[in-house]
């Protein structure tokens, strides 16, 4: 073994092994959002789950044809918002009436009149702010490198292009049945996707 | 001619370049021959190929000169004190407080536009609402600026804020001055957060086009790896549309905040029900006419007059009139709640306003800003940018002087004869004034420079539903 080590390396053509790119999925560029809509859904009737759509802007209804019916974000939002409303309503008392009680103008130390413009800033802000580092953390994002970008096409589905990737590990999956479907659908091109 | 609810019809209109609906009004929202390609073509080329430099340049340059004597001033004020300016007591609050009112009033059309009008399905907002959310969040950092220097003590200004300090002090929660933290700072945070959202997927179009690597990488990383998936798409405009909602409340409370400042105070002039509905007004009047005065300039420059339609114009003109008839209506009932009240300190108020010895800033605002304004009754002028342009300068400079009318003569005229004294701007006064504008348009300038300052995904989905049939 040693040996032939040695002579490998003085030898250089000896084929050196490649790794298999290993395939993420197959992807159909179409034209317009209500084509890739309509592909969409043949494509969850088929019975295709672990896949995803791409366009430039938000078509109406392409999620809910992914099978995703509702989002997270109204609860995030929900939730924010009630801790900001009940937690400045807290602080005020806590510090007016309890930590720094001061007489203003003969008023009462919890006088809930003048603390309602800060519980509703505080409401409007937490819950603000819930509902966008929901769509950072439900997103997954920031996320630099996705296997999609590896498609140069791509470049096109912040412009003009929509994209439906059906991915490789989806049950039903298989190379050759899945390119078929994808062609089947009227799409501009079918592509491969490296992971 | 066959219509689709909550659209209007379009006829071609001989003696006009654009086509009209039926009473006449400019029609397109998008130019016709826009498609997915040129809109990005043309919007993400602003960044990535900065055309027209040497407009670019000089502007900058001239912004960036008025911003270095802002630090002057300011560096200056820090030196010395607040004793720089003309305030004095009575009149204590001077240029600072009548430049944070305006400035934040600004503010006020960039919310309006992307909140209010997105939860009423405008969609002429769409190619505007981008260049004016970004407008909301530089007035508002011109706005924050003052209160914070005439503090006298900027250094120590997280005083203001709760936090469980070594004295074991609090803010006075019950004070509009208080309120007024968590007002601007929260419209500060929440515009930022909704401006970020609808930048970021254009952000992405910017690196898609972008033809060098680092420019990739730059954008790529402000976009956050925006892909365009279905499924964030839908989180992304639930959040968008919540924030709408969140921030349309919002807008209408912060200058009610502000205006509390006064209306709580006993002053004569100041003591009013009628100010948080009128400053409210008067925050979207002049807003919109800031909006006017940046737009019609560099929608002929950077050649977006297929974006930003003469329909839009039109439009933004028709809110500005009816926000000035607002402000009209607040101006009456101020000079007849103060006659009807019978209270001698409040008529003397008005009629010092009036006929007093800042009689004529008053008159110069009764001409600027309600005046001049009415020219926008004529469809003419308001879809001929330069004769717009000039209506809403003036409608800019009038709203200056109705905050300078309300802090300064209110001020200076109070209940005791003796305390009475004349408020006379220094130059450090109008330094600081014309500073604040070079911060501003600095800020504008590198926006535009670096930023796709109209919405180009919206703008998609605007095209997309034209080729439904459904504009």
């Amino acid at each position: 073994m040693i040996e032939e080590k040695s002579i490998g390396a003085l030898a250089p053509e000896i084929p050196v092994e490649y790794e298999e790119p290993e395939l993420f999925g197959l992807m159909a560029e179409f034209e317009e959002h209500d084509q890739l809509l309509a592909a969409t859904r043949r494509a969850y009737a088929e019975g295709y789950r672990r896949m995803d759509a791409y366009s430039p802007f938000p078509v109406e209804g392409l999620a809910e044809a992914l099978g995703h019916e509702h989002s997270a974000i109204p609860l995030f939002t929900l939730i924010g918002g009630m801790v900001g409303g009940l937690g400045g309503y807290f602080m005020e008392w806590y510090a007016m009436a309890r930590l720094y009680p001061l007489n203003v103008g003969g008023r009462p130390h919890n006088s809930w009149p003048n603390f309602i413009p800060i519980v509703f800033e505080l409401t409007v802000l937490i819950a603000s702010v819930s509902a966008f580092l929901g769509v950072f953390i439900l997103n997954k994002l920031p996320q630099p490198h996705h296997p999609v970008f590896n498609v140069p096409e791509f470049e096109r589905a912040s412009i003009d292009r929509f994209f439906l990737c059906i991915e490789a590990d989806d049950p039903k999956f298989n190379v050759e049945q899945t390119r078929k479907f994808l062609g089947d659908l009227k799409a501009h091109k079918v592509m491969e996707v490296i992971e | 001619m066959e219509t689709i609810q909550g659209s209007e019809p379009r006829l071609p209109a001989p003696d006009k370049p654009y086509p009209v609906t039926v009473l006449g009004y400019p029609a397109e929202m998008i130019g016709p021959t826009a498609t997915y390609a040129k809109v990005s073509e043309q919007v993400a080329g602003i960044p990535l190929k900065h055309p027209n430099p040497k407009f670019w340049f000089i502007g900058f340059t001239i912004a960036f000169s008025l911003f270095l004597m802002l630090c002057g001033a300011v560096s200056y004020l820090i030196y010395r004190g607040v004793g720089i300016w003309g305030i004095n007591i009575p009149v204590a609050w001077g240029f600072a407080i009548t430049n944070f009112v305006w400035w934040i009033g600004i503010g006020h059309a960039g919310t309006f536009i992307s909140a209010i009008l997105l939860l009423l399905h405008q969609k002429w907002r769409t190619t505007i609402n981008r260049f004016t959310e970004a407008m909301t969040l530089f007035a508002v950092m011109c706005a924050g600026l003052f209160p914070l220097l005439h503090l006298g003590r900027p250094w120590v200004f997280f005083w203001l804020l709760p936090y469980p300090d070594t004295m074991s002090l609090w803010p006075q929660f019950r004070s509009p001055l208080v309120w007024d933290v968590f007002a601007v700072s929260t419209y500060f945070l929440v515009s930022l957060m909704f401006w970020y959202l609808g930048v970021m997927p254009d952000l992405a179009t910017v690196r898609d086009k972008a033809k060098t690597k680092w420019k990739k990488i730059i954008y790529g990383m402000c976009c956050m790896g925006w892909r365009g998936s279905a499924v964030h798409w839908q989180r992304h405009q639930t959040a968008y549309l919540l924030l709408g909602g969140l921030a349309t409340p919002l807008v209408l409370s912060v200058h009610s905040v502000v205006s509390f400042d006064f209306s709580v105070a006993q002053l004569p002039g100041w003591h009013s029900t009628l100010f948080p509905p009128y400053f409210v007004a008067g925050a979207i009047y002049s807003g919109f006419a800031m909006v006017l005065n940046l737009l019609i300039p560099i929608r002929r420059i950077y050649g977006l007059q297929n974006l930003i339609t003469t329909r839009t114009l039109n439009n933004m003109a028709c809110v500005t009139l009816a926000t000035c008839w607002m402000v009209v209506y607040g101006y009456i009932m101020e000079a007849f709640t103060a006659w009807y009240s019978g209270d001698p300190f409040e008529k003397h108020m008005m009629w010092d306003r009036a006929f007093g010895a800042y009689g004529w800033v008053f008159w110069i605002l009764m001409l600027l800003n309600c005046v001049i304004p009415q020219l926008l009754w004529s469809r003419r002028v308001r879809t001929h940018d330069i004769a717009l342009f000039f209506v809403a300068l003036s409608a800019n400079i009038g709203m200056w002087i109705e905050r300078f009318v309300i802090v300064v003569q209110s001020l200076h005229n109070d209940f005791v004869p003796s305390s009475w004294a004349m408020y006379i701007p220094t130059k450090w006064d109008w330094i600081t004034l014309f500073g604040s504008i070079g911060l501003f348009l600095m800020l504008q300038f590198l926006f535009i420079r670096y930023v796709p300052m109209i919405s180009i995904s919206e703008s998609r989905e605007l095209i997309a539903q034209r080729k439904e049939g459904q504009l």
